[in-house]
C-alpha cells in the first residue's frame, strides 16, 4: 500500500477490509471510467465519465490520506458510557443541503422570470427553460431535500437507537456518492442529457450509480437499527425506512432502460405507451409520497417534540398514521393520468385512494400540531418552532388540496394548468422546505456544539420574508391556473373555442411576475438563513441579546429604532 | 374471466385486504399491554443524554 504506517505507531496499524475493498473498487472504477471517457460516442457521456474517474481518484486519495491520519484503533462505539455518535457525514449533508437549496431556489427564480419574459433564456440551449426546469426541480427535491433527509436520518437513527452509525466509510460513501449523483444529473440536464421522465430525468449510468449509493444507504440504516441499544424502534425510523425502501423500489422499476450504446448517454425505457405512463406516475407520485412526505414526516416526529420539549401527542396515532399512509400512497399515482388512455377503472382507483389519503395525512398533521399542547406559548418566542408549525399547517392545506384536485371533475379544470404548480409549491415551499429549515436551525447548533443559533432575530426575518413569498407564489398561481383552465374550456355561442392558446398565455403574464417576486422573497429568506447558519458554525453570537448598549440606554429600548 | 368477474374479485379482495390490515394495526396500536411501551416511546426524543 502507498501509505505505510510509520514506526512511531505504538500498535501495528493496518488497513481495514473496507478501506482495502473500497480503495480497490475506486481504482478499478477510475480506470474503467477513464477508458469509457476516451471511447465515448457522445460528448456529455465523455465528460461525465471523466467526472466519475476524477471522483473515484479523489475518493482513493481521501481514503489513503485518512488512513495516514487516523489512529490505529477503530473509533470507539462508546465513550464514557455514551454512544460515540458519528457526526461528520451529517455535517457535510447539512452544509450541502443549504448550498444546494440556494442554487435550486435561484434557478427557480430564473425560470420564473423566463416565463414572464421568455427572452431571458438568452437564446442559448444551456439556459433554455426546458433544461433549467429539471435542474430546478432536481436541485430542490433531490439535492436540497435529499441532503436534508440523509443528514437528519443519520442523526435521528443514531440518537433514537443510542448507537453509533454503522460502518466508517459507508456513511461517507452515501453522502459523497449521493452528491456526486446530483452533480452528474444537474450538469447532464444543462448538456441536454435526459430520459424525459419527470423527476427521473437522469440517464441510465447516473441511475446505476444512484442505485449503488442508495442500497448502501439502506444497508447503513438497517445495520444501525440492528445495533441499537434502545429496544423500541422509534416511529421516525419507521418513516425513514419506508422512504429509503420505497425510493429504491421506485427508482429501479421506473428506470429500467436499455442504453443505445454502453459508451453513450442515450437509453430507451423498457416500457412503452400507457404502461410507461403508469409506471412513470406510480414513480412520480410516490416520489411525492415517500420522498417528500414520509421522509419529512420522520423529521416532524423527531424534531417537533425535541424543539417543543413535549412528548409526541399520541404515539398510537403515529403507528396508525404510518401504516395507513404507506399502504395507501402507493395506489394514488393514476390521478396524474385522468382522461388519458389509462383504463377508467385505474383512474378511478387512483382518485379513490387519493381521497382516502386525506385521513392519514390529517391524522399525522394533527399529531404533529397537538404535540405542542402545553407549549403553545413557545410559538411566540421561538421562530424555529414557528417554522415547523407553519410547515404542518401547509402540509394540512396541501394534503386537502391534493385529494380535491385528484377528483376527476376538479382535475378536468386543474390539470395542465398552473394551479398544479401552485399546489406543488404550497407543499414544497410550505411543508418540505419549512420543516427542513426548522430541522436545520435545530441541527446546526447541535452538530457544531453551539449553545444557540447566531441570531434568532434573523430567523424571524427569514420566517416573515419567506412566508410572504409563499403567499405571493401560491395565490398568484391559484388565480393564474384557474383562469387558464376556465379560458381553455370557454366556448362561444357557435361552439368554437373562445380563446386562442396565446391569449391564455398573455392573460397569465402579470401573475407570472408576482410568482417570480414571491420566489425572490423565498430566496432572500434562504440567503439570510445561510448567513445565520454560517455565523453559528463560526461560533459567533449576535449582539442582539446584549442588554446594555454602549450609550447606556435602558434594556427595554434596545430593540427600538434609534432616535432621529 | 369476464370483466365483471375480475372486478368483483379485485374489489372484494381489495376490501378485505385493507380492512384486515387496518384492523390489525388498530388492534396493535390499542392493545392495552402496549400502552406503557408506547407512552415511553413518545418521550424517546426527549430522553437522550
Amino acid at each position: 500500500m502507498a501509505a505505510t504506517p510509520t514506526s512511531a505507531t505504538p500498535t501495528s496499524k493496518y488497513m481495514t477490509e473496507g478501506e482495502v475493498g473500497l480503495g480497490v473498487a475506486l481504482m478499478v472504477g477510475a480506470l474503467l471510467c477513464a477508458l469509457a471517457s476516451a471511447r465515448a460516442v457522445d460528448a456529455p457521456f465523455s465528460i461525465h465519465m471523466a467526472v466519475f474517474a476524477l471522483a473515484a481518484l479523489a475518493g482513493l486519495v481521501t481514503i489513503l490520506r485518512r488512513y495516514g491520519a487516523r489512529p490505529a484503533a477503530p473509533p470507539r462505539q462508546e465513550i464514557d458510557g455514551k454512544p460515540n455518535y458519528n457526526l461528520g457525514p451529517i455535517k457535510f449533508a447539512t452544509v450541502a443541503a443549504m448550498a444546494w437549496g440556494i442554487a435550486g431556489f435561484s434557478v427557480g427564480c430564473i425560470i420564473a422570470f423566463q416565463l414572464w419574459a421568455p427572452s431571458l433564456n438568452l437564446g442559448l440551449e444551456y439556459t433554455s427553460f426546458g433544461r433549467l426546469r429539471p435542474l430546478h426541480t432536481s436541485a430542490v427535491i433531490f439535492a436540497f431535500g435529499g441532503n436534508v433527509l440523509i443528514g437528519t436520518s443519520f442523526y435521528v437513527v443514531q440518537r433514537t437507537c443510542r448507537a453509533r452509525l454503522a460502518g466508517e466509510l459507508a456513511p461517507w460513501f452515501v453522502v459523497l456518492g449521493y452528491n456526486l449523483f446530483i452533480v452528474v444529473a444537474g450538469t447532464g440536464y444543462l448538456m441536454g442529457v435526459t430520459q424525459s421522465k419527470e423527476y427521473a430525468e437522469p440517464e441510465w449510468y447516473a441511475d446505476l450509480w444512484l442505485t449503488v449509493v442508495w442500497v448502501t444507504y439502506l444497508l447503513v440504516f438497517l445495520a444501525t437499527l440492528r445495533k441499537r441499544t434502545e429496544p423500541h424502534i422509534f416511529v421516525a425510523n419507521w418513516f425513514y425506512l419506508a422512504f429509503i425502501v420505497t425510493i429504491a423500489m421506485l427508482h429501479i422499476v421506473n428506470n429500467l432502460a436499455m442504453p443505445v450504446s454502453f459508451l453513450g448517454s442515450k437509453s430507451y425505457p423498457m416500457f412503452a405507451g400507457v404502461q410507461d405512463a403508469l409506471i412513470q406516475w406510480w414513480y412520480g407520485h410516490n416520489a411525492v409520497g415517500f420522498f417528500l412526505t414520509a421522509g419529512f414526516l420522520a423529521i416532524m416526529y423527531y424534531f417537533v417534540p425535541k424543539r417543543a420539549e413535549r412528548p409526541i401527542y399520541s404515539y398510537r396515532l403515529s403507528i396508525i398514521h404510518f401504516w395507513a399512509l404507506i399502504f395507501m400512497y402507493i395506489w394514488a399515482g393514476p390521478h396524474h393520468l385522468h382522461y388519458t388512455a389509462l383504463p377508467d377503472w385505474a383512474q378511478t382507483l387512483g382518485m379513490t385512494f387519493s381521497i382516502m389519503l386525506w385521513m392519514p395525512s390529517w391524522g399525522g398533521m394533527i399529531n404533529g400540531l397537538m404535540t405542542l399542547s402545553g407549549a403553545w406559548d413557545k410559538l411566540r418566542t421561538d421562530p424555529v418552532l414557528r417554522f415547523m408549525v407553519v410547515s404542518l399547517a401547509f402540509y394540512g392545506m396541501a394534503t386537502f388540496e391534493g385529494p380535491m384536485m385528484a377528483i376527476k371533475a376538479v382535475n378536468s379544470l386543474s390539470h395542465y394548468t398552473d394551479w398544479t404548480i401552485g399546489h406543488v409549491h404550497s407543499g414544497a415551499l410550505g411543508w418540505v422546505a419549512y420543516i427542513s429549515f426548522g430541522a436545520l436551525y435545530c441541527l446546526v447548533p447541535w452538530l457544531w456544539n453551539r449553545r444557540e443559533l447566531y441570531s434568532l432575530k434573523l430567523v424571524e426575518w427569514h420566517f416573515w420574508i419567506s412566508t410572504l413569498g409563499i403567499v405571493l407564489y401560491i395565490t398568484s398561481m391559484w388565480v393564474a391556473g384557474i383562469m387558464q383552465g376556465l379560458m381553455w374550456r370557454a366556448y362561444n355561442a357557435l361552439g368554437f373555442l373562445e380563446y386562442s392558446f396565446v391569449e391564455t398565455v398573455e392573460a397569465m403574464q402579470p401573475y407570472y411576475l408576482v410568482r417570480a417576486l414571491g420566489g425572490v422573497l423565498f430566496l432572500t429568506g434562504a440567503l439570510i438563513m445561510a448567513y445565520n447558519l454560517a455565523m453559528t458554525i463560526a461560533g459567533k453570537t449576535a449582539a442582539e441579546s446584549d442588554p446594555l448598549p454602549a450609550d447606556g440606554a435602558l434594556p427595554g429600548t434596545a430593540g427600538l429604532a434609534p432616535a432621529e | 374471466m369476464t370483466y365483471e368477474n375480475a372486478s368483483a374479485f379485485a374489489q372484494t379482495s381489495g376490501l378485505l385486504y385493507f380492512v384486515t390490515i387496518f384492523m390489525a394495526v388498530a388492534v396493535y396500536a390499542f392493545w392495552p399491554r402496549n400502552r406503557a411501551r408506547f407512552d415511553a416511546a413518545a418521550h424517546l426524543p426527549l430522553n437522550e443524554d
